[in-house]
């Protein structure tokens, strides 16, 4: 807003500054994707070429059907997606309990969330294995899924709350007038609503989960319990020659991530915003 | 969640003869429990149970010698060269992630906040490498710096940054840059995100006063808009100051720590001590000593905060 003026001199300065960050962010990605369909025997002369003299899809084709990557992609999308339901259920719930009522330890619970939000994880990755070991649950996608939930439920319940804060109170009271319950007036009303906050959150958690490494390292070693993070870090030292098959199989696992995040980020600005409103 | 809350609440229910203890003591826990439930579970009582590691002896890879050992991991640790080689690598690391981090970030944030030809699609696109998961956003820039199939070492070397193309993290001297950028790159825009919903909430009637007054764009921005953002900064900077900090995923794909431990963080020295060497309680202990120092730090910066930012 504040520099809207067009001295020719800031647009040009503007434009090269917004196509500096462009170059910055996507060349990475842009590389990967490079990498992946240059065929083997160039790589070598020309692996530092912007463009191949040549190009395939071979890459992708024996890493989807000549190695255990199908698993490992089904794997993890079972944790997210169940990682990502399951918190934004629960997260629905404490995000609007906190935006709804004033209650005897309120301040409490919300200090106890923000303090887990500051606590190393790594602290606890010791008693969560012995914990995960002594009821036999190591090797299972459940544990981690349920662990994968408590991590992101503080995070998801703000966001919750914040949605929820932007939706006028009036409406469900309305509502709970006319005879309906509370529960009824938050399923009929408020929750028809709230659905872009929903979309958000499943997305931000499905990302967080799908890219999370040490505790899925640490709670996995069979072969087929891994997850993508883990079992492509493996796929890495044990192909560690074959770098067209290991950036296909990254340009695969950058394929949900990149679209739910494209879905929810305008939402995530707002949720934000309206959060910031306040504090 | 569902069934549990359909059968306290009675439909049809009239709302005027619920008590004010159903209000007040019951009906909001119904909503919180389940998270009260996880959090309490998965969270805090291993944290509990975590601190009191740090008291015991307990290596998985030598079960018969465990017991309480009091504070003999702590003296460990202080005699410890690896663990005061990892907590310098440890500032260094954060220092320069956080210092770039935040910088581009409140550039981008600015620039996003004008308008400009293909605004949505720009914001799509350089927001992207926050969506990146992290392992392959660590493997992707270890690709970029080997000098084989990546750019980067010829690129340095015909800008005379390096004598020839070779990888840095190889180079002890230089190896912590390599996790550094792949970091900046990953954190730019979550400073941009939550920078830009900021600055969207200033109210646009504050600038068009002052520019009725013929405050130039610099005074608008270290008058208004700096002001307006202090809150937003000193919290997003103190959060990713401690995520940073105990942030290993990066390190631990790109480096594992080495060469000759210039790239161990203290979090990594958690990790591979716990991970590799199975000795949970001497893990336990470097755990505590970084939690009390995050702790002091987040302390600190809101004694700071409190003092300078009058809102």
């Amino acid at each position: 807003m504040a520099v809207a003026r067009s001295h020719p001199a800031l647009t040009v300065g503007k434009y090269a500054a917004l196509l500096g960050y462009l170059t910055f962010a996507l060349f990475p990605l842009y590389w990967l994707f490079k990498i992946a369909i240059t065929p083997d025997q160039l790589i070598f002369t020309e692996g530092t070429n912007l463009w191949p003299s040549a190009l395939t899809i071979d890459n992708f084709r024996t890493v989807l059907f000549q190695t255990d990557f199908l698993a490992y992609f089904g794997n993890s999308l079972f944790v997210s997606l169940g990682t990502a339901a399951v918190t934004t259920v629960i997260a629905a719930g404490a995000g609007y309990a906190f935006s709804r009522f004033d209650f005897g330890g309120k301040r409490l619970i919300i200090a106890v969330m923000l303090v887990t939000q500051m606590f190393p994880l790594l602290m606890i990755i010791a008693p969560i294995y012995k914990i995960v070991a002594s009821l036999g649950m190591l090797n299972s996608l459940t544990s981690l899924i349920v662990v994968y939930t408590a991590f992101n439920i503080p995070f998801a319940t703000f966001l919750m709350q914040s949605f929820f804060d932007g939706i006028p109170k009036d409406l469900e009271e309305a509502a709970m007038m006319d005879g309906c319950s509370r529960f009824q007036a938050l399923r009929k009303v408020i929750f028809p609503l709230t659905l872009p906050g929903l979309g958000a959150t499943l997305g931000f958690v499905f990302t967080a989960a799908w890219s999370e490494l040490l505790f899925a390292l640490m709670l996995i070693s069979k072969n087929e319990a891994m997850t993508f993070p883990v079992g492509l870090l493996t796929f890495v030292s044990k192909f560690s020659v074959d770098w067209g098959q290991m950036m296909a199989a990254g340009v695969l696992a950058l394929i949900p991530s990149c679209l739910f995040f494209i879905f929810i980020q305008r939402y995530l600005v707002q949720g934000l915003t309206s959060g910031a409103v306040k504090g | 969640m569902t069934t549990r809350v359909q059968n306290t609440v009675m439909p049809g229910e009239p709302r005027a003869r619920r008590s004010l203890y159903w209000q007040y003591m019951i009906e909001p826990f119904l909503y919180l429990s389940p998270a009260i439930f996880l959090i309490g579970t998965v969270m805090l009582i291993p944290l509990i149970i975590g601190i009191s590691y740090s008291f015991q002896a307990i290596e998985l890879l030598n079960p018969f010698d465990t017991g309480w050992v009091g504070f003999e991991n702590y003296l460990k640790l202080w005699s410890d060269r690896k663990f005061w080689i990892a907590l310098e690598n440890t500032f260094w690391w954060t220092f320069w992630s956080i210092s770039f981090q935040f910088f581009l970030g409140l550039g981008l944030a600015l620039l996003l906040n004008t308008q400009f030809f293909g605004k949505r699609l720009f914001q799509a696109l350089v927001f992207l490498p926050w969506a990146v998961p992290t392992f392959l956003s660590a493997l992707t820039w270890a690709w970029l710096f080997n000098p084989v199939i990546g750019p980067l070492p010829h690129w340095m070397a015909s800008l005379g940054l390096l004598s020839e193309p070779y990888n840095i993290m190889g180079d002890p001297s230089l190896a912590m840059w390599g996790p550094i950028v792949a970091n900046i790159w990953f954190g730019v825009p979550f400073f941009a995100i939550t920078l830009l919903a900021a600055l969207q909430s200033i109210p646009g009637e504050l600038y068009e006063a002052a520019e009725i007054d013929g405050a130039t764009p610099w005074q608008c921005f270290t008058k208004i808009t700096l002001p307006f953002l202090a809150p937003m900064i000193a919290i997003t900077v103190m959060l990713r100051t401690i995520w940073i900090a105990n942030f290993a995923d990066l390190i631990y794909v790109m480096t594992g720590g080495g060469p000759a431990n210039s790239t161990q963080i203290v979090s990594s020295y958690i990790f591979t001590t716990a991970f590799r060497k199975l000795d949970f309680g001497y893990a336990s202990a470097i755990a505590v000593a970084l939690l009390g120092l995050l702790l002091i730090y987040a302390i600190i910066l809101l004694w700071l905060r409190k003092k300078l930012v009058k809102i």
